[in-house]
């Protein structure tokens, strides 16, 4: 199947305008004849069934949560892009496209990404008109911050908790609807497989997550809005939930899954204390604005420290590297999150680190606090402060943070076209579910972008088309095509449970997490990646002949549960590494060693792999098919970033 | 190991745990060894523990909600030794660490106790409460597009404050478990609160507050009598003042609206 990306003819400018002119419109009395599963209730699924609910289509909306309300946008702090400009300080919808083509590494679709830049301001006024109270100035007008990777103040934000009060405005939407009748929400209720019926996909199995029950959920069209799989590292700053189970199960009834290795680690984490640690917590980008990143510039001394020798305020100052401000004077503690997260790695990996594990690097505000005072500091990060506090017992006022990388966010995702429909016509993928707009590296507050982009703006106008040029048949569950999937689910199920052997779903996760992080994390080799995906073939042989569950299907069993995504998990894993085999050259969060400067830094090879990397599945065990998209960058150059 | 303190010891706990196989079967307290507890795991952390432990024995694991683990997705339930999150004030279970406790300790942990919260399994409830009465009324009936410029409807940056302290409300529900009558007056009022303030909610602002007062009434919850343990034990501190707003919201719209519903 060749791929179609469906980019609009014209100038990058005109391309929306003109294709939601060109689009076949469904009439508002047919709009009630047909039927559409939104599967995950955060910011992109939210936003999308309310939307398509307010059109007039019939929702049913899915959510392993009990309340849409829990999804993990709701965890997002730092805040939301939007070309307003009304800074006055130079940004258009030009600019924040051009930002965020360049920020990814010059691996994403020009017009998807001018879209995104587009409809960001339209984003804005929604939030607003449904009660977001973003931060205002006292004049009563919006205030704006910058994050990283931009020279404008375009980033809209409610204190810390900007995804919070965005995913509260688009629940809220949905909760209206849901009064309406127009949305029927299911909780708790997981997706276990896509149903496609004469090559569209027209529904979905799930199971009941408190009763066991699996049912089958008829539609004219499917929408994943299932969030990232960056769990597949076990330990990241994903909730614990987040799982990859939704797209994977489309990804193997024909969806193409899209860059899977292209994952971001984000610098600023609190470090993992013991291997009892469940997940990792953000401590929000910002920071770096007035913390100084170091490590004692001798293993000697690192080793010391460690072993409580000698306390940090024994190191003089010229023991201490600040190895971000020696090696990028330009842009010091601020340069992007790959970056900064690839050299606290070789700090550690020198011997160099902190912590008992060696496995962390220095944050320190000492500087900060000694010229404005504690007082300033705690006005701006005080609640960041608290957080790190309460997780490990430390005061960063008196002694400085310990941060190490994590992963944090998944650029790739389910393939889809400039509508957002997957390689199966009928469903489509929105938000972090897809790979469409960040290239192989996100910029700060561009996910509660494109998340609410997709689903409020984008969507409502892309499945009309589908629904008015394919007229999809009356389909029900009756169809054999259902049938078919309930049973391969309850199949699957047995066959977790009846396994009975000694290892439980927790512990292979671990032993996954364990060989992504090494091998498939921040700097990847072509003989590490190699020998990853015979250790996850091992691992995956491994679980299905000695995986433990307890309990039954017909109640709630977590256990059970996580074994299921797990499984897909093992197989996504394994993917991820094929397709970070198969990138030979350095981007945004993809870094292979053999790929760098002389200095260090990731060398892009535009000749060979200007592409979207769209992998077909061809059965288990079997390798896949790649599918290439080139990427024609016709309105941006080109260049290598520096940030020296 | 023991996490970046070297002189952290582990600690040796009795856990006293709801055990309650459905909604429809009766419930014990249920005593668990753990052993080796670091004081750097988190509370939920040490449960993991406990679960892994009953796995390998062949026993079934304490079913337990949780998700974000960093205190903002509102999942986590725990009443902890009689209370809602636990020891700790302004803490979410998720973000209690095992250093609040102390090595020997037996710790009670029950889910949350009101009848508008059925005990789906062991720890966890069903909560799905609050969001039916956010459905009567939480939210500005607008819909997507068609909305004026963001800068369009100016908000004075007090007004803007308030509204959002109102808006952190993270639907946990230790408000209702912690009020002796089951009250979900907190909850109510933090969105009543936030959207009464700001000018958008301003046109539905009467039938709103009738609406998800009824809604809440019907649910089950029990009434408010000022006491005000909800906000002494909401982990984001949503202000008791909001409770004052609902009830002067509430007779306001009772004497001036027509709300017929």
């Amino acid at each position: 199947m060749k791929l179609e990306a469906k980019i609009p003819e014209g100038p990058l400018a005109e391309k929306w305008e003109k294709h939601k002119f060109n689009v076949k419109l469904v009439n508002p009395a047919n709009k009630r004849k047909y039927d559409v599963i939104v599967v995950g209730t955060g910011l992109a699924g939210a936003s999308a069934a309310a939307s398509l609910a307010e059109l007039g289509y019939n929702v049913k909306a899915f959510s392993f949560h009990d309340s849409p309300r829990r999804a993990h946008s709701i965890a997002a702090q730092g805040g939301i892009n939007a070309a307003k400009n009304y800074q006055n300080d130079g940004d258009s919808v030009y600019r924040l496209f051009y930002d965020t083509i360049k920020g990814g590494d010059y691996r994403a679709r020009e017009a998807n990404v001018y879209r995104l830049a587009q409809v960001s301001v339209n984003i804005i006024d929604q939030c607003v008109a449904q009660g977001v109270p973003f931060a205002r100035e006292y004049g009563g007008l919006l205030a704006n911050r910058s994050f990283g990777g931009a020279q404008v103040s375009r980033t809209f934000y409610a204190r810390g908790q900007t995804g919070q009060q965005l995913l509260l405005g688009a629940y809220s939407a949905l909760s209206r609807q849901i009064a309406y009748g127009k949305v029927k929400m299911y909780t708790r209720t997981e997706m276990l497989d896509l149903v496609v019926v004469d090559g569209q996909a027209r529904g979905i199995v799930t199971r009941n997550l408190i009763t066991g029950e699996i049912q089958t959920h008829a539609a004219h069209a499917v929408l994943l809005c299932t969030g990232g799989y960056g769990n597949v590292f076990y330990l990241s700053t994903n909730a614990k939930y987040s799982n990859a189970t939704a797209a994977w199960r489309a990804h193997k009834k024909g969806a193409y899954f899209a860059n899977p290795c292209f994952t971001q680690i984000h610098p600023t984490c609190i470090p993992v204390s013991g291997d009892y640690q469940s997940k990792l917590t953000l401590m929000s980008e910002s920071l770096r604005n007035d913390g100084r990143v170091w490590v004692p510039k001798t293993v000697e001394m690192a080793e010391r420290l460690r072993a409580g020798q000698i306390r940090v305020a024994d190191i003089a100052e010229e023991d201490r590297d600040y190895f971000l401000e020696r090696k990028y004077p330009a842009f010091g503690n601020l340069v992007p999150r790959d970056v900064a997260s690839r050299n606290a790695k070789m700090m550690c990996d020198e011997g160099r680190g902190v912590g008992q594990s060696g496995l962390a690097v220095f944050l320190d505000f000492a500087d900060a606090i000694k010229r404005n005072g504690a007082d300033w500091v705690s006005q701006k990060y005080g609640n960041l402060f608290a957080m790190y506090e309460k997780i490990t017992g430390e005061d960063p006022y008196q002694q400085p943070m310990r941060i190490y990388p994590a992963v944090h966010y998944t650029m790739g995702g389910l393939w889809v076209d400039y509508n957002l429909q997957t390689t199966v016509p009928g469903l489509y993928a929105l938000g972090e579910c897809n790979f469409s707009d960040h290239g192989a590296n996100r910029l700060g507050a561009s996910a509660l972008m494109q998340g609410l982009a997709d689903g409020y703006f984008v969507i409502p106008y892309t499945l009309g088309d589908y629904l008015a040029q394919t007229a999809p048949k009356p389909v029900t569950t009756e169809h054999a095509a259902f049938q078919e999937a309930e049973a391969q689910v309850r199949e699957r199920i047995n066959k977790l449970i009846s396994i009975n052997g000694t290892r439980t779903p927790t512990e292979f996760h671990k032993a996954l997490g364990h060989i992504m992080w090494e091998y498939c994390g921040m700097a990847r080799t072509a003989e590490g990646l190699r020998y990853a995906k015979q250790a996850i073939q091992q691992l995956r042989k491994e679980f299905w002949t000695d995986l433990k569950v307890v309990g039954v299907n017909e109640e709630l069993n977590q256990t059970l549960e996580a074994a299921g995504r797990v499984a897909d998990f093992l197989e996504l894993g394994e993917l991820m590494v094929d397709d970070a085999l198969n990138r030979d050259e350095s981007c945004g969060g993809h870094f292979r060693e053999e790929y760098q400067t002389p200095e260090g830094e990731a060398l892009r090879d535009d000749e060979n792999f200007a592409y979207v990397a769209a992998w077909e599945y061809q059965g288990d065990n079997v390798p896949e098919a790649l599918h290439k998209e080139d990427l024609a960058f016709e309105n941006v150059k080109l260049t290598q970033r520096s940030y020296k | 190991m023991a996490g970046n303190n070297p002189n952290a010891k582990p600690m040796n706990l009795t856990l006293r745990v709801w055990r309650q196989r459905s909604r429809q079967s009766d419930g014990q307290l249920v005593d668990y060894q753990v052993k080796d507890i670091s004081p750097e795991m988190s509370f939920l952390e040490m449960l993991d523990v406990l679960n892994e432990n009953l796995l390998h024995k062949g026993e079934e694991p304490v079913a337990f909600d949780h998700d974000c683990r960093e205190g903002i997705c509102g999942s986590c339930n725990l009443f902890i030794n009689g209370r809602a999150h636990g020891p700790e004030p302004g803490t979410t279970t998720c973000q209690l660490h095992m250093r609040k406790f102390s090595d020997g300790d037996t710790i009670v942990i029950e889910p949350w106790r009101a009848a508008a919260f059925p005990v789906n399994k062991d720890l966890s409830v069903d909560r799905s409460a609050f969001d039916r009465i956010i459905q009567a009324g939480g939210y500005v009936s607008v819909n997507t597009g068609g909305v004026p410029d963001a800068n369009e409807i100016p908000i004075p940056k007090n007004i803007a404050d308030r509204a959002f302290d109102a808006a952190t409300c993270i639907g946990c529900g230790a408000c209702v478990a912690a009020c002796k009558n089951a009250s979900a007056m907190l909850f109510v009022s933090a969105k009543v609160s936030q959207l009464a303030l700001l000018p958008q909610g301003q046109v539905e602002r009467k039938t709103r507050v009738e609406n998800m007062v009824a809604q809440m009434d019907k649910e089950g919850f029990g009434a408010c009598s000022n006491i005000g343990s909800c906000a002494a034990e909401c982990p984001v501190g949503i202000s008791l003042e909001n409770i004052a707003i609902l009830n002067r919201e509430f007779l306001n719209a009772k004497a001036t609206s027509n709300n017929l519903a």
